[in-house]
């Protein structure tokens, strides 16, 4: 069981990392960014469910169905500021997106 | 009514410098010389019920300070020896005001200086009636800020500011000598009060300090330390140069200055704590001597002086030496007796010279005067009185107080009596001889003052007369009147207030020294009376030719030696003063100041919050994997931290670091500080050249040719080791015969390294470049090189000299 949780705790890591150094490393396109944030969060949802199996608590599984919503509807919503983005800027690459500053 | 000389002193102070418009001129001398005149009436009678009736008055009023060790009240001591003091300074203060009514009546700022006299009074007031040190030297301080304010009264005169300054100065040497006595006495005796200090400081007699390897009585040290107070205020030798600068102020405040106020503070000093100073034999020698040094000094450099004022300045100081060593041979008594009287006649000297020079417009210079005899009757009997007592004439005031002193030099059982006491026998033929120098001067030789001056003199008015006559009442009959009651055989005037120890008392061995030598301090100053009429009226040609027109180069020297006050003044001001404004100036300012606390301070709290602002400025780039990359590393660093425990940060913070950080900014600091000066070196070889360059351009007169090849005057960069370039507009300096760009500039590369000298030619004109030269190549061929020559020597002469820095 113990290797089992490690296994699965690194497998939830790297899962993670892989969403992390995706929006890190991305430079061209912003929909890969919303994919690693959704990998990201897909992890987080991973290590929920391994933990409520562990702990054998269903609460954890019951989280992650939330969490599975507000990742739908954030990505829907990010999803209509790409379009409306687009719209106006003609590019969705994230070299150009730095007016956000201070 | 005890209380009232201190507050009616304060109130009157208050309402003449505060409300003195109000209350007009008229207001102001009735106000202050009527608050004088019932303090005088007061300290008579102190005088009589505390000295005459024996009853010792000391009272504490409210707390001061109070902290855990020292326990401070506001107490007043009134003893014979303080309301004997009260009524030197409150008289001669009462007669300097009236003496100032009409002296100063025309200055506009007259209720200043009124406030200021009596400011100056009462600061003396609270020195002499106190019960323990620091309000003794609340008095002290008091007594130095208001002479400062006197002598700058004319504050718009640069040589009042600079005197002002100077006693200022001097007597904060005085004053860090006293705190560190005071603070001295508190270490040991655990308290401040006369009383308990004096009571128990006979159990600490053999108390030593030990200091590395020496050990010293802490008697002798604190002794040492008072007295340097007392050298400060009372002008002994060393600290003594501000007396006769201190005469840039109007007349009345040196009379005050030099009888009552100030310069008795450290004898008086002296005199109180004559139970501390009596332990200490080693201390006693020592003020002694300097008392001793001192008297003959003053009076030797009197002899040669030009001012009239400042003649007498210096026969203050000379009688202060008197009193001091008076006070070294343990005879506390007799150098108050001199105190008093020669508050006396040196005001009344000082007095009279300000009617001399009220009368002739503010004329100082005593070479200028002359013939005042007729003119000016009663000023002249004045001074005389004034300085026949001065000289000790018998049976005149200074003859009974200067001829025991004298005495007791001689009767003393050490070594150092007998050197005291001649140095004093000297002191007494000089003090006479330019006492008489001053009066021959003055009034016997034929006038060398303007007719305009001399047709307009007047005799001084009522009110200069009134205390001038007073003053010398005083000057004839106060010593004979006071010789027995203050220094006569088994008189109880003290009563506990001076403390002698039995093995030192010489006063009955002084009575019954042979007559011969009694009488001889008389026959040293008739002596030099007679010598001085004699040199001056009968061979004052013979003593010009003999000083200016030989050539005796060791008269010559004395005189000069004599004249430049044994040139004390220039030694300080080389030695001393010079080095320490040029350490104030470029180490504690420079450095220290606007340096080192610059950079920790203000300046260096900017810069770094500039630096980080910038720093954070870069990271906000606005690239949302520049905001993921600083999250990923600083959780990554918050990791290392955690896991190391926080070893980076703790080391950061130790002090060792901070101090390495101190030490890196002072290298850094110093470092600019040469390279600045180096730089002003550099700067300075190359404005000379410069200067020798412009000149010498108008002989060679190279400008027409090279403004016809369009060149502009270039900026010549010297570049030196140490990584800094100074710009200089040398113009042409640029060598033309290194590439023979201007005898055959043929092909491209050659016109690019003209290029790159600055002439900034396109390709596609070179050819027409080209033609120009070749014109101007037969016609100016000659001069060009010459000038290229001389440019090029000009060059290597500054690299040499630059070198060489």
């Amino acid at each position: 069981m113990l290797v089992e949780l490690y296994f699965s705790f690194f497998l939830v890591l790297f899962v993670f990392v892989i969403g992390l150094f995706g929006i890190f490393v991305t430079r061209k396109n912003i929909i890969v960014l919303l994919m690693s944030i959704e990998l990201m969060l897909l992890s987080i949802n991973l290590s929920f469910i391994f933990f409520s199996l562990y702990l054998d608590d269903i609460f954890g599984q019951l989280f992650s169905l939330f969490i599975l919503t507000v990742a739908a509807a954030e990505a829907s919503i990010g999803l209509a500021i790409l379009i409306v983005y687009y719209r106006i800027r003609g590019v969705i690459s994230i070299n150009f997106i730095n007016s956000l500053k201070g | 009514m005890y209380l009232l000389v201190i507050y009616l002193s304060f109130i009157s102070m208050c309402i003449t410098g505060l409300f003195g418009r109000f209350i007009g001129i008229n207001g102001t001398f009735i106000i202050s010389v009527g608050t004088m005149f019932v303090l005088l009436l007061i300290s008579f009678f102190i005088f009589f019920e505390v000295s005459l009736s024996g009853s010792v008055c000391s009272f504490k009023l409210f707390n001061w300070f109070n902290n855990e060790n020292l326990y401070l009240k506001w107490g007043f001591l009134f003893d014979s020896l303080t309301s004997s003091m009260l009524i030197v300074i409150i008289s001669v203060s009462l007669l300097v005001h009236i003496f100032s009514m009409n002296y100063m009546y025309t200055d506009p700022h007259l209720n200043r200086f009124m406030c200021y006299l009596t400011l100056f009074t009462f600061f003396m007031l609270v020195l002499v009636t106190s019960d323990n040190f620091v309000q003794m030297f609340l008095g002290w301080e008091g007594v130095g800020l208001a002479s400062y304010l006197l002598i700058n009264f004319w504050y718009t005169r640069i040589q009042a500011n600079k005197s002002a300054i100077k006693a200022i100065l001097l007597n904060r040497v005085g004053d860090f000598g006293l705190v560190l006595g005071i603070s001295l006495i508190f270490y040991f005796f655990k308290s401040l009060d006369y009383f308990v200090v004096f009571s128990i400081s006979d159990y600490f007699v053999n108390n030593k300090i030990y200091f590395f390897s020496y050990s010293i009585n802490i008697f002798t040290l604190i002794t040492i330390f008072l007295f340097i107070g007392a050298v400060g205020k009372s002008a002994q030798l060393g600290l003594h140069v501000w007396l006769p600068d201190a005469m840039e102020g109007p007349t009345p405040v040196s009379a005050l200055i030099h009888a009552a106020t100030m310069v008795t503070a450290g004898v008086f000093l002296l005199i109180r704590c004559s139970p501390i100073i009596e332990l200490s034999s080693t201390g006693l020698f020592i003020i002694s001597l300097v008392g001793a040094i001192t008297a003959f000094f003053a009076a030797s450099t009197g002899l040669v002086q030009n001012d009239l004022k400042r003649v007498i300045a210096y026969s203050t100081c000379s009688q202060l030496g008197y009193m001091v060593f008076a006070c070294g041979l343990s005879n506390y008594s007799v150098s108050f007796f001199h105190l008093s009287n020669h508050a006396f006649f040196k005001a009344l000297l000082f007095l009279s010279a300000g009617a001399i020079i009220h009368a002739l417009n503010d004329e100082q210079d005593i070479r200028k005067m002359g013939g005042l005899l007729k003119p000016l009757p009663f000023v002249y009997i004045m001074i005389l009185i004034g300085s026949l007592s001065l000289m000790g004439f018998p049976f005149l005031t200074g003859f009974y107080s200067k001829d025991v002193i004298l005495e007791l030099a001689f009767s003393g059982y050490y070594t150092s009596s007998n050197f005291v006491y001649w140095l004093g026998l000297i002191s007494a033929f000089f003090t006479a001889f330019y006492s008489i120098r001053l009066v021959f001067f003055v009034f016997y030789s034929k006038t060398n003052s303007y007719r305009r001056y001399m047709e307009n003199l007047h005799e001084c008015s009522f009110t200069m007369i009134i205390p001038l006559f007073l003053l010398s009442i005083g000057s004839i009959f106060i010593g004979y009147l006071s010789k027995d009651l203050i220094i006569g055989l088994g008189s109880d005037f003290w009563g506990n207030t001076l403390f002698y120890l039995p093995n030192k008392v010489n006063i009955l061995v002084a009575e019954f020294i042979p007559f011969k030598v009694k009488i001889l301090p008389v026959i040293f100053s008739l002596f030099g009376t007679f010598f001085a009429l004699f040199l001056y009226l009968y061979l004052k040609k013979f003593l010009y030719n003999l000083i200016l027109l030989s050539n005796n180069r060791l008269l010559y020297f004395i005189h000069k030696f004599l004249n430049k006050k044994w040139y004390f003044d220039i030694v300080y001001n080389f030695f001393i003063t010079k080095k320490f404004l040029n350490f104030g100036y470029n180490i504690s300012f420079k450095i220290i100041d606007r340096g080192f606390y610059e950079y920790i301070g203000p300046l260096g709290i900017v810069r770094s919050i500039n630096f980080i602002s910038k720093i954070f400025n870069k990271i906000q780039s606005g690239f949302i994997f520049h905001y993921v990359s600083i999250i990923l590393f600083s959780i990554v660093f918050i990791f290392i931290f955690f896991i190391f425990d926080f070893v980076v940060l703790q080391s950061l913070l130790d002090f060792d670091i901070f101090l390495l950080i101190i030490l890196f900014i002072f290298i850094l600091k110093y470092n600019e500080y040469k390279i600045i000066n180096k730089k002003k070196e550099y700067l300075k070889v190359l404005r000379e050249y410069k200067n020798k360059f412009i000149h010498d351009r108008k002989n060679i007169n190279l400008i027409f040719h090279l403004r016809s090849l369009k060149l502009r005057k270039e900026t010549f960069r010297v570049v030196y080791k140490s990584d800094f370039f100074i710009p200089v507009n040398i113009p042409f300096l640029y060598d033309y015969t290194q590439n023979n760009a201007v005898e055959s500039a043929t092909n491209v590369d050659q016109c690019n390294v003209i290029n790159s000298y600055g002439l900034k030619l396109a390709y596609n004109r070179r050819r027409h470049f080209l033609e120009n030269m070749k014109k101007l190549k037969i016609t100016y061929k000659n001069e060009l090189f010459k000038s290229v020559e001389y440019f090029n020597k000009i060059r290597n002469e500054i690299k040499v000299k630059i070198n060489k820095i």
